[in-house]
């Protein structure tokens, strides 16, 4: 009864051509034209652990996306799920069974053998984490795309059912719900498939800190393109190629990750010639860098900023003021002045190539006087409002807040409205007042998609009633658990349209605009390929001549 | 003298516990909550307060200090909320980086100091005292993270002669063995790992050095001058004694001490300035690591590394007192 999904259609065709470049460069080796050295990759920070599984955050996964592979990759350049360890999927109609296709003669790290039982065992270890490392901290994705567990708090809400394996090469996935950003999902580095048998020797689900065990720290296992070699705390992860690679073998022998916080001095690294690449760089360092002779490169935007609102706070719970400020907003101007080249305007909470974004929906173009005429029909010009905004911190979405606040309080204030401006510190205090308590007026905050998911963006915003923006709709609410519910991405389209139209005519906020990382790379660097969802793995990278 | 030590030792014990529990009461006054910090933006009230469970933050306050207290003394000071690693075991890590940061700003400051304050009180009034004078002034006012910006900025990014961060470069392949970075080059022969340590080293000493060296300076100046006055440097002279062994034997000698106690003071000071500096030069040490600590409000890592340093304070200015006795023997009879 199996029929091939549209997805998984477009994903086969994917599939052969990916296999046929593969196919030249893997089995011929590509020992001999390898470029040699050393690729040392600057980041924000370091990465939490070295077990992707138990991990949320970006840099985590950046070193992660180059030793472990998934079922699912994404289609280079792009949010699309494309083939990976998995050659090929269907999925049945309902939704609930999902039929893999593996890759054959791939070796893990360690030797051992990637095939349908080594699938099998990741999917059953995540569902069987025990309580300790359930929570956001830890198993933060599977806990939140599977809701549940085997035991726990959680137990019985989950929708993993069973794996079944077929010969060695092919796998069964049983859900008990449908959920149709499930193979999207698939290409999250946390889902990815890692040795059994280095996790048995060394990993310990149950220890009280996963954080600090030997697979967490010193033993990480996959298929990827790249082979752990080491981990100085607080200095560097050195990567080594992987000459077994079932693909194109990469190019640098060795890859150096280090982490330099602060966004200016990674700019300055780049240009001094210390590291050869570093990710979210400034707005303010871009052109410095050009000129220097460094390249730059954006990634496609996946990414949303928005100008939230507090409904919680009079007179925001007024549906004419908020629809004021949506039109007192020159979005244009806020991009120019405040945001990287390659930011696109947004006119809704989800980037363009996420499933149901629409041109369909309200939009509020900059029109100051019908903003003053709107105040003033609600009584609230000359209104003070607050309007907090955090400061040093860049976000991929929001490279300089403080810049983006100023044009955007310069915007209201022309319309009459008074700001109040309450600046603090990214994290905690920032999060703290405008995500975890009622204390705030108008605030900026915005979103780096994960994965190619709708619900991977309004669903996070404004799925459930939130401290953030304070209302209560449950029509809302309804219409997303719904969207979520459904088993395949066609049928949620036109629901998710809806959706981006109803929050349109409902204004919680604004989107602002969908801000283009940055990346600055030294002259001699070739080969790096940029991805919406950071999904980048260097094997393709060389560095000198 | 070595009741004398042992008295001392024997006071920290107070003083450290007490210190305990200020620091115990003052990191869970900061505002901001610590499992908001380490979950992020997409914080779930239910992923905070399994956090603050998991860390016993929802505890009585006096509990909680009971059971770190008791922890303490089994020598567990407890995980980093934010990375998980035990807080001694970071510090170990960390420690030789900042020892090594700290020692180069001293020597610096000492090895340029002690002779510029010295010249300067031998040619008082002159054009080159007064040129001294007002120089360590400027360098006893100038904020450590301005400085240390303003060195990046120059011989970093401008004349492009010194790395702007780390402590070696990354492409180096460098062993380690005992995370002092310049020793590890010279024990294992890799003398350009060895070299390149000492190159990263540069910036982040004089940055981190100026604030101690102007006020050597000023002290040894005053101090010299001082001394320089005294009947038995007169004396001294009118016996005939070389102006080398006057200098060094009756002027110096005497003159330092005064000396002695402002570095033993500016040693302890330095980790102080060694945050400002490790963040600004991306210097992996424990004043690095504190601030982001502080930022992220990890409680353990704040309470473990502030109780280690004013351990390690305490002891430097003993080993000054100590100090004083080798120096000046007068003070071994008193």
């Amino acid at each position: 009864m199996a029929t091939t999904a549209v997805l998984a259609g477009a994903a086969l065709l994917l599939s052969s051509c990916a296999e046929s470049e593969r196919g030249n460069g893997g089995e011929e080796g590509t020992e001999g034209e390898a470029g040699g050295g050393t690729f040392v990759f600057a980041g924000a920070a370091e990465p939490e652990l070295l077990d992707p599984a138990f991990a949320s955050d970006g840099e985590t996964f950046r070193v992660a996306r180059q030793i472990f592979e998934g079922l699912v990759g994404t289609e280079p350049g792009t949010a699309d799920p494309a083939p990976l360890l998995a050659k090929e999927w269907t999925v049945s109609e309902d939704g609930l069974t999902y039929d893999f296709t593996l890759e054959t003669g791939v070796k893990f790290h360690d030797g051992t053998d990637f095939n349908a039982e080594a699938v099998c065992f990741n999917f059953d270890r995540w569902y069987n984490f025990p309580e300790g490392v359930q929570s956001d901290d830890f198993a933060y994705y599977y806990g939140k795309l599977f809701r549940g567990f085997a035991e726990g708090p959680k137990a019985g809400e989950g929708i993993y059912e069973s794996c079944t394996t077929d010969g060695d090469d092919k796998v069964q996935i049983q859900l008990n719900s449908p959920f149709a950003g499930f193979v999207a999902a698939l290409s999250l580095p946390a889902l990815s498939m890692q040795s059994p048998t280095a996790l048995q020797e060394y990993q310990d689900d149950a220890a009280s800190n996963v954080n600090t065990t030997d697979y967490s720290t010193k033993h990480p296992t996959g298929t990827g393109p790249f082979k752990f070699e080491s981990w100085e705390r607080g200095n560097q992860v050195t990567l080594s190629r992987n000459d077994d690679y079932w693909g194109e073998v990469a190019k640098v022998d060795t890859v150096r990750v280090v982490a330099i916080e602060d966004a200016k001095a990674r700019a300055t690294a780049v240009q001094q010639g210390e590291v050869d690449g570093a990710d979210l760089i400034g707005p303010a360092d871009l052109q410095p860098l050009e000129d220097a002779g460094m390249q730059i490169m954006a990634r496609e935007p996946f990414t949303v900023l928005y100008l939230g609102m507090n409904q919680k706070t009079k007179p925001l719970n007024d549906i004419k003021v908020r629809q004021a400020i949506a039109h007192a907003i020159d979005k244009e101007e806020v991009a120019a002045a405040s945001l990287p080249e390659g930011s696109e305007i947004a006119i809704n909470f989800m980037p363009q190539s996420v499933t149901g974004w629409t041109d369909d929906v309200t939009t509020y173009d900059y029109d100051p006087e019908k903003a003053k005429r709107l105040l003033q029909e609600a009584g609230a010009d000359g209104t003070t409002l607050e309007f907090n905004y955090p400061t040093d911190v860049s976000r991929p979405y929001m490279p300089s807040p403080a810049d983006t606040f100023n044009v955007l309080r310069s915007q209201l204030e022309a319309v009459g409205l008074k700001i109040k401006p309450v600046a603090d510190v990214w994290s905690p205090d920032y999060l703290d007042k405008v995500t975890g308590s009622a204390d705030h007026g108008l605030h900026l905050l915005g979103w780096t998609g994960d994965y190619n998911d709708s619900d991977n963006f309004v669903g996070v915003f404004f799925g459930t009633q939130t401290d953030e923006f304070g209302f209560d709709n449950k029509e809302l609410f309804d219409k997303l658990a719904q969207a979520r519910g459904i088993p395949t991405v066609e049928e949620q389209t036109p629901l998710y349209e809806e959706i981006n139209q109803d929050v349109a005519e409902f204004v919680p906020a604004v989107p602002i605009a969908h801000p283009a990382p940055s990346l600055a790379f030294g002259p001699d660097v070739t080969g790096y390929q940029t991805s919406p969802v950071n999904d980048e793995v260097w094997s393709s990278v060389t560095v000198g001549d | 003298m070595l009741r004398f030590v042992l008295r001392r030792l024997a006071l920290l014990v107070p003083v450290l516990v007490g210190l305990s529990i200020l620091l115990f009461a003052w990191v869970r006054a900061l505002p901001g909550d610590p499992a908001r910090a380490l979950l992020g933006q997409r914080a779930t009230p239910e992923g905070i307060a399994r956090v603050n469970e998991l860390y016993g933050f929802n505890e009585p306050v006096l509990q909680q200090y009971l059971l770190y207290v008791k922890a303490l003394l089994n020598g567990d000071f407890g995980r980093s909320i934010q990375t998980g690693q035990p807080v001694l075991e970071s510090f170990f890590e960390k420690f030789p980086a900042t020892v090594e940061l700290g020692m180069s700003a001293l020597l610096l400051a000492i090895v340029v100091g002690v002779p510029l304050g010295y010249y300067a009180a031998r040619h008082q009034g002159r054009f080159i005292d007064t040129a001294i004078v007002s120089g360590s002034l400027l360098g006893v006012v100038t904020p450590v993270f301005f400085l240390a910006i303003l060195l990046k900025l120059v011989f970093a990014q401008w004349l492009g002669w010194l790395p702007t961060s780390f402590r070696q470069d990354a492409r180096i392949d460098a062993t380690h063995i005992t995370n002092f970075y310049v020793l590890d080059g010279l024990m294992t022969q890799e003398w350009d790992a060895a070299w390149n340590a000492m190159v990263h080293l540069a910036l982040p000493a004089i940055a981190l050095g100026t604030i101690p060296l102007a006020i050597i300076v000023r002290i040894t100046r005053a101090s010299v001058a001082e001394v320089m006055h005294e009947d038995y440097v007169r004396t001294a002279e009118s016996k005939g004694l070389s102006p080398a062994v006057i200098s060094r034997r009756h002027i110096l000698r005497n003159a330092l001490l005064p000396v002695t106690t402002t570095i033993g003071l500016q040693a302890g000071l330095l980790f102080a300035g060694a945050v400002l500096t490790e963040t600004v030069f991306a210097f992996n040490g424990v004043g690095q690591y504190l601030f982001s600590a502080i930022s992220q409000r990890d409680y353990p890592v704040l309470q473990g590394y502030i109780l280690f340093i004013a351990l390690i304070y305490a002891l430097i200015n003993l080993a000054v007192d100590v100090g004083y006795g080798i120096i000046d023997p007068r003070v071994r009879v008193s």
